[in-house]
């Protein structure tokens, strides 16, 4: 054995790779509950990959085709309900993880010197997800389906000029057609998976490269033992590893709960009009994208006057984009000599709070009629567009609050009971 | 990398073979990206629908497919004409001044060639979703005791009235679309190809 692995190191630096990535890769002793959801993002990329590829086997990306061979998965393909469900209930988890996972950056200022191109990555990383699951969703060609790709696809036509030719470009025909989900699932299968892979594989390259943060927001490198290794530190293989596993164990379990008690999750994880194949001439009328995409459909819709010369629909789309755009600028705007929330003071606290209450907010009335009063006092759309503020003044505001709030010392070392 | 002690020749060389070689990538790339416009099939599509309206009682909408898309006829009653002249100043555009947004003969108080029958394509200019008919004016259509009778999109919050005309403050900017469309007979209607002006052959 021992010769063999000699032999292999000699042609391929195996040795090297598992020492530098785990065995000696030293990150902070005082992770905690927030550090389990990058490990279960990759797990639930492994995940859709891998049932992907068996979906792919019975699935018929044709308009005619298309509704039946899910379906027939559903019902013929043996197991086959449980691999599609696999995949429609890990599309939801992967946002609920990397929603955590990106939670946990803002707690503890992940994204803050020397990590800012991590940080980076890890928002395009988001961005193709984005792209992936929209892409999806449009493939068992259900009227949700249809309707969601529809308008989705015709938010580029808003831009001035190029706009209605972008749409044409983007669907391959003057309507959302067999054209369209024929190119979807060329995207969904192939091109967006290979992207987000290699997003990730340099995602960890750069983490490997700057090392992790951690609850503290201290650099665990600045204080090494004689031996170079920080005193702060753990290999990460076995004791986040094994960690993780109890991580894993934990996910699994409710995530199974859902793969077979609730698969549909109350229309949450899949609607009900998407069980209804597509119909061109009818949209349903409780049109509305899935749970993770809510928060930007109400900013989308949030915008219903015209001003500085430019029509509200154009200004939907502009705001819906800069909600995304504004996470990569975090890293710039935070001036606040703490990193991790702990040694912040109570403006950071609160601008965190009514952000996260604002996203969920903004969440809630996604799924929503705009011109009903479902939360309290007025209507939907005029929450909408107090969530909208709100949001955006989290990162407006950001170098005002983040320089003048009061902070506590940071320590030399992590806090370790 | 030190471009210090670089030999000029050498630099210019290689900035011009780096240049070229993006031009190259864009050569090479515009195939791919030309093959995902809408192709020769789909251009051809679309020939022109034939409708006949006489079994369309007034105040009765009937959608028909043309292009995969809906068109909406709706015959109108008096009532709802009457509808269309008043409370104008409610209208983002109630001339139709946007002229793609309906063909020359349509572009009229009631956008249509006869008063009476409503031709529209039934896709919101906003996003792309079809806005549910909610013909009768008042409180009954859900829209407020106001609502003089129109079209509302679910998607979006949407209003368009008995015409096609967008209200104001609503996320679509412009009017609904008339398709071109021409009268076969006083029955019939042909959705996709212009009527002829008064006079031509």
């Amino acid at each position: 054995m021992q010769k063999l692995l000699a032999w292999i190191d000699d042609r391929f630096p195996l040795t090297k790779v598992w020492e530098e990535h785990l065995s000696k890769y030293y990150a902070p002793k005082n992770f905690n509950f927030w550090y389990y959801f990058g490990s279960l993002a990759l797990l639930i990329l492994v995940m859709q990959i891998f049932t992907g590829i068996f979906l792919t086997m019975n699935y018929k990306p044709d308009t005619n085709l298309a509704f039946a061979s899910v379906e027939f998965i559903m019902r013929d393909v043996d197991w086959g309900w449980l691999i599609r469900y696999l995949h429609s209930t890990g599309a939801s988890f992967f946002f609920i993880v990397v929603y955590l996972h990106m939670f946990r950056g803002l707690l503890y200022g992940s994204y803050r010197n020397p990590r800012e191109l991590l940080w980076l990555i890890g928002v395009v990383i988001y961005v193709a997800l984005m792209a992936e699951a929209f892409m999806g969703y449009l493939l068992p060609w259900g009227n949700m389906s249809y309707w969601g790709a529809q308008v989705i696809i015709n938010l580029a036509s808003a831009i001035p000029v190029v706009g209605n030719g972008l749409s044409e470009w983007i669907r391959g025909d003057f309507v959302v057609s067999d054209a369209t989900l024929n190119r979807f699932f060329a995207f969904h299968v192939i091109a967006v998976p290979l992207i987000l892979v290699a997003l990730v594989f340099v995602h960890i390259v750069a983490l490997h490269k700057v090392g992790s943060n951690n609850p503290d927001g201290v650099e665990i490198k600045k204080k090494k033992g004689p031996d170079g290794i920080p005193l702060d530190g753990i290999p990460f293989h076995p004791y986040y590893t094994v960690k993780d596993i109890v991580g894993v164990t934990v996910f699994l379990i409710i995530f199974c709960a859902v793969v077979f008690f609730a698969p549909e999750l109350k229309g949450w994880f899949l609607e009900a009009d998407n069980f209804v194949p597509a119909n061109v001439l009818q949209t349903p009328p409780d049109i509305k994208p899935l749970w993770y995409f809510t928060p930007f459909y109400s900013i989308l819709r949030a915008n219903t006057h015209a001003f500085f010369g430019i029509e509200a629909k154009l200004w939907g789309v502009i705001f819906m984009g800069l909600a995304i755009v504004a996470l990569f600028f975090l890293p710039w705007l935070d001036r606040s000599p703490a990193k991790s929330i702990r040694y912040r003071g109570w403006m950071y606290k609160t601008a965190l709070t009514i952000f996260v209450a604002s996203f969920l907010l903004l969440g809630y009335l996604g799924v929503k009629k705009p011109d009903d009063i479902d939360f309290i006092l007025f209507k939907n759309v005029y929450w909408a567009q107090i969530g909208t503020i709100l949001y955006f003044a989290f990162f407006v505001l950001m170098p005002w609050y983040s320089k003048y709030d009061k902070t506590k010392p940071v320590p030399e070392r992590v806090t370790w009971k | 990398m030190s471009e210090e002690g670089m030999n000029p020749r050498r630099r210019r060389l290689l900035v011009i073979t780096s240049g070229l070689g993006v031009v190259g990538t864009v050569f090479a790339l515009t195939p791919f990206v030309k093959s995902m416009l809408p192709s020769a099939r789909a251009k051809a599509a679309g020939a022109p629908v034939e409708v006949d309206i006489s079994k369309i009682e007034p105040g009765q909408l009937l959608t028909v497919e043309w292009r995969g898309q809906p068109v909406w006829i709706l015959n109108r009653t008096p009532a709802m004409l009457k509808e269309l002249t008043e409370d104008t100043s409610l209208l983002a555009d109630p001339n139709s001044t946007v002229t793609s947004q309906q063909p020359k003969y349509a572009q009229n108080l009631a956008r249509s060639i006869k008063p009476e029958y409503l031709v529209l394509v039934g896709i919101c200019t906003h996003l792309g979703c079809s806005p549910s008919p909610r013909l009768v004016a008042g409180a009954a259509s859900g829209l407020g005791d106001n609502w003089p009778g129109g079209f509302f999109c679910p998607c979006h919050g949407s209003k368009f009235d008995l015409a096609g005309r967008v209200f104001k403050n609503v996320p679509a900017p412009i009017n609904l679309r008339v398709p071109p469309y021409s009268y076969l007979s006083d029955t019939r209607i042909l959705i996709g190809v212009d009527q002829k002006e008064k006079g031509a052959a």
